[in-house]
């Protein structure tokens, strides 16, 4: 065994490892720690990438060498290196982007435990994509909540707890039902580990036996994790949580914790219960109509709202929609289209919170539209940055979300007649109301007639929010430009994955 | 029909751990009281850990720790749903100790406990 095939693994143990670490030291070292472990994370998880890629393979990791029914694995593909090296870099970026704005929204002596909780999470969401055992996965989905919840309650106003208090209550009822369908599931397989699983419900299918059950467990399933992924009409905690937490805490929760979740979902599709058992119980249509829907109400809402934080937390909403449409068209094309959007929503969302907290640093605190008049101006690479977010999540060539549409344009163009119709409509639709809340913001953000009170107002220099942002806008361009490279990595990743 | 009331009888066990099941997912959902939400979380996580006991005990098998050397596992009930109720136990309790600490804050702050009411207390609190 090479040490390369370690590092899945040691990441998501040291990441836990850090996060205790980070409880006990104080605040300075505990961001030097973290921050330095998440470069370290990155660059462990772009080797192994390097590795799969070079062996063209996936491989098994048994823990602590026991055997399939005894033993706990973690399971790395060319697919599930990719997301680990996205989501690690942007989880540094992103706190990266906001350090100034967590040391100012928490409490002092408590300003570490933010890094705990970020540790925590980042191990959380490692293990939600190597893992190859149910259970575990619950146990992280379960990890990744509390840390998640904490992340959103860090900045202790009346609004961020009571946001919290219903995202955790939503994300518990999501849980539960996850849970139940894991136990309903091993009582009829007798089993826990994926391929395992797998096989099992192969035999079952076949036979015809357990019908019913087996629709009530991918119902259960589905409906759990699109609670917690905030899939349409299970949105209602996410502007919420998302629109009033501290700038870091909302890129990541947008960028990263939500997909996760939905990594979660497609291995349970994929792995668990194969393509053909999906199709035939026809859970996949009710998926891609709620992801419809999410696209056209999420863009709703965000034209609805005067508050710029909320409005990227509806923007979100539709984005998920976006994802959850790639897999309900149930097709390979469909597939490539939903991981392209989540690596495209990743690196596009964080980067307009981030935007979104310098402007709100040069406007007195405000997040209204109108005390944000101008605000490009007097953060000037905040306002580039938020230019290219957008760009990128209207659909314009050659930033990252455009090559989501294009994805999902060809998948939807290989499906059936309704079915096709029913996405282009969608995607045209959804992307005209984008420009419709996103053109006005870029336009206010670079107006001239700013109000006195703020005019000539400069940001201060700060080099981590500006190294953040200059990656984000590279990372952006870079994929638009270059996405070819990076679709045929996940066509690659997608036919290791059991597609 | 008779057929259905019949497996249901034969498994009482899961039967029950449903409805509470659901006794427990709906008092999270409906109730205002946060306390109650809590209460409700934890008939939830109970029912389904009953649920999965019950799919590990076998009639007339003995626990699974092996005192006189026979490790025949025909002996023993199937020992993997107890470890993973105690792994959901555990669970359960941080999760329920986070909410409990959240619900005192939320206390302490609007000296109520029904969560619509705090909802609009913090609205009003930010205009």
């Amino acid at each position: 065994m090479e040490l390369v095939q370690n590092f899945p693994f040691l990441t998501i143990v040291f990441s836990l490892t850090c996060g205790v670490f980070c409880a006990v030291l104080k605040a300075r070292t505990a961001k030097r720690l973290c921050l330095c472990w998440l470069t370290l994370t990155t660059v462990m998880s772009l080797a192994v990438l390097v590795y799969t890629m070079r062996t063209n393979g996936y491989y098994v990791y048994r823990m602590g060498k026991w055997n399939a029914p005894w033993g706990n694995e973690i399971r790395v593909g060319i697919l599930e290196a990719l997301m680990a090296s996205v989501f690690s870099g942007v989880m540094l970026l992103s706190l990266l982007g906001g350090m100034h704005h967590i040391f100012a929204d928490c409490e002092p002596e408590k300003a570490n435990l933010y890094f705990t909780m970020c540790s925590l999470l980042m191990s959380s969401l490692f293990a939600l994509i190597y893992t190859n055992d149910l259970f575990t996965a619950y146990v992280f989905v379960e990890i990744n909540t509390i840390a998640s919840c904490a992340l959103v309650m860090l900045k202790s106003s009346a609004r961020t707890l009571v946001a919290t208090t219903r995202y955790l209550i939503m994300s518990l009822l999501g849980s539960g039902l996850f849970l139940l369908g894991i136990v309903t599931l091993y009582g009829i397989t007798g089993e826990l580990l994926m391929e395992s699983i797998a096989e099992k419900v192969r035999e079952i299918f076949a036979s015809g036996a357990y019908s019913l059950p087996l629709t009530v467990i991918i119902g259960l399933f589905s409906v759990g994790l699109a609670v917690k992924s905030a899939l349409f009409p299970f949105h209602s905690w996410l502007p919420d949580a998302h629109g009033n937490a501290t700038a870091s805490s909302s890129a990541i929760l947008s960028g990263l914790v939500l997909k996760g979740y939905i990594i979660v979902l497609i291995k349970i599709f994929y792995r668990v219960f194969g393509l053909d058992v999906i199709v035939a119980k026809q859970v996949s249509q009710f998926l891609f109509l709620f992801g419809v829907c999410a696209m056209i109400f999420g863009s709703v809402g965000a034209i609805r709202e005067r508050d710029l934080k909320r409005m990227l937390a509806y923007s979100s909403v539709a984005q998920v929609g976006y994802i959850y449409v790639g897999i309900g068209l149930h097709s390979r094309l469909g597939m490539v289209a939903a991981c392209v959007q989540i690596i495209a929503h990743a690196i596009t969302k964080p980067m307009l919170f981030i935007a979104a907290g310098g402007f709100i640093d040069v406007s007195g605190g405000h997040k209204s539209m109108s005390a944000l008049t101008g605000a490009g101006r007097r953060d000037p690479l905040g306002g580039v940055a938020f230019t290219v977010g957008a760009l990128s999540m209207i659909g314009i060539p050659f930033f990252a979300g455009f090559v989501t549409k294009l994805h999902l344009t060809q998948g939807a163009l290989e499906s059936g007649a309704a079915t096709m119709t029913v996405a282009l409509a969608a995607i045209a639709v959804s992307t005209l109301l984008n420009a419709l809340y996103y053109v006005p913001v870029i336009f206010n953000i670079f107006s001239g007639r700013e109000s006195g009170e703020y005019k000539g107002l400069r940001v201060r220099w700060r080099a981590d929010y500006a190294f953040s942002l200059v990656c984000f806008i590279a990372l952006n361009i870079g994929f638009g430009s270059f996405s070819r490279i990076v679709v045929g990595v996940i066509r690659r990743g997608l036919e290791l994955f059991g597609m | 029909m008779p057929d259905f009331l019949q497996n249901l009888l034969t498994n009482y066990y899961e039967t029950a751990a449903v409805i509470l099941f659901g006794i427990g997912f709906t008092t999270l959902l409906m109730h205002r009281n946060l306390i109650k939400k809590i209460v409700g979380l934890n008939f939830m996580d109970s029912a389904v850990y009953l649920f999965l006991a019950s799919k590990g005990y076998i009639a007339g098998r003995l626990a699974p720790i092996i005192t006189d050397g026979d490790s025949d596992p025909s002996k023993y009930v199937n020992p993997i749903p107890t470890g993973l109720v105690l792994t959901g136990i555990v669970v359960s309790v941080s999760v329920t100790a986070f909410l409990l600490a959240l619900t005192c804050r939320l206390y302490d702050r609007f000296h109520t406990l029904d969560i619509d009411e705090i909802t609009h207390l913090a609205r009003k609190e930010r205009d």
